[in-house]
């Protein structure tokens, strides 16, 4: 064995591990995608916040805003992601993506319930600080299986969510910076880090 | 010269093949893989696949558990302590050969 069959055997051992247990099909421009879904989604919530009146009116736009926003978000961070596999020849289902997918649905699920309660108890100011807080817990959750940027997006999004706890009345600020800005720079770096052509 | 030939000597000649290398490091990194997850990652067939688990399974390097989901058998593979053991070894013969050339 010489020098570079030792190389291409480390090669294919880091490969192997990184393949069987990370999600490595997730593509920064996803990222950048949901993040400006959400600054739409926010600009819009912010008209109609100004615009209406009655409260009952305002958590039913702000849930119809909301749900639309996330569709939009995922439907196009999913087609990203599914040109980069297509492009890089992993497959995007597999264990790796399995076990992301649980990681992150459980503490969704459960931290999604908890914001609709939140929002049908009129409990406004509490939803923006909860939306970062159980997103950033669900992204750190994830982490483990796909790109260690996630884990820092992860951080970035309970430390703003927390410290949004603080400025009542500037929620919907800080969820355009969590979802929107933070979304865009992470899928920027992603990007730079893993897909840029060299 | 004489510690050159000693790490190519500790090299295992089982993980040579790529496939068995394969499966080797992805259980370094799962506790459990089955079967068709297996045959997935490597992109192997499952003749094939079969014979590189039998080798592996005989040299005692990993450890087979039968199990169900729903009727469906479930085969999961995990590496045993030998197995860890051995390709940690591989692998720091791996490093020393690539230090002692470059």
């Amino acid at each position: 064995m010489n020098r570079k069959q030792g190389l291409d055997s480390i090669e294919d051992i880091r490969n192997m591990m990184e393949r069987s247990s990370r999600f490595i099909s997730l593509s920064g421009w996803s990222g950048v995608s949901a993040g400006i879904f959400a600054l739409f989604g926010a600009w819009f919530a912010g008209k109609t916040i100004k615009s209406v009146e009655a409260i009952e009116h305002i958590v039913k736009q702000l849930a119809i805003i909301g749900t639309l926003t996330f569709v939009g978000a995922l439907l196009s961070a999913f087609a990203f992601t599914w040109m980069r596999s297509r492009k890089t020849g992993v497959p995007i289902w597999g264990r790796a993506a399995r076990q992301l997918l649980v990681s992150l649905a459980v503490p969704m699920f459960a931290g999604g319930s908890f914001i609709l309660y939140l929002l049908w108890n009129r409990q406004i100011a509490l939803v923006a600080p909860g939306c970062l807080t159980i997103y950033g817990i669900a992204l750190f959750c994830g982490s483990r299986q796909t790109f260690e940027e996630i884990r820092y997006l992860a951080y970035s999004e309970m430390i703003l969510g927390l410290c949004s706890l603080f400025y009542t009345g500037y929620g919907l600020y800080f969820w355009a910076a969590g979802f929107g800005l933070l979304h865009i720079i992470y899928g920027v770096i992603m990007w730079i880090r893993h897909e840029k052509p060299a | 010269m004489n510690s050159f030939k000693n790490s190519i000597g500790k090299l295992n000649k089982v993980f040579d093949n790529k496939s068995r290398l394969g499966i080797m490091s992805m259980l370094m990194v799962n506790s459990a893989i089955n079967f068709n997850e297996l045959k997935e990652l490597l992109q192997s067939t499952d003749g094939n696949l079969a014979s590189h688990i039998k080798t592996l399974e005989e040299k005692g390097y990993i450890s087979v558990s039968k199990g169900f989901i729903g009727r469906k058998t479930n085969t999961t593979y995990s590496i045993t302590k030998a197995g860890e053991k051995a390709f940690r070894e591989h692998l720091d013969a791996l490093e020393t050969m690539i230090k002692q050339i470059s």
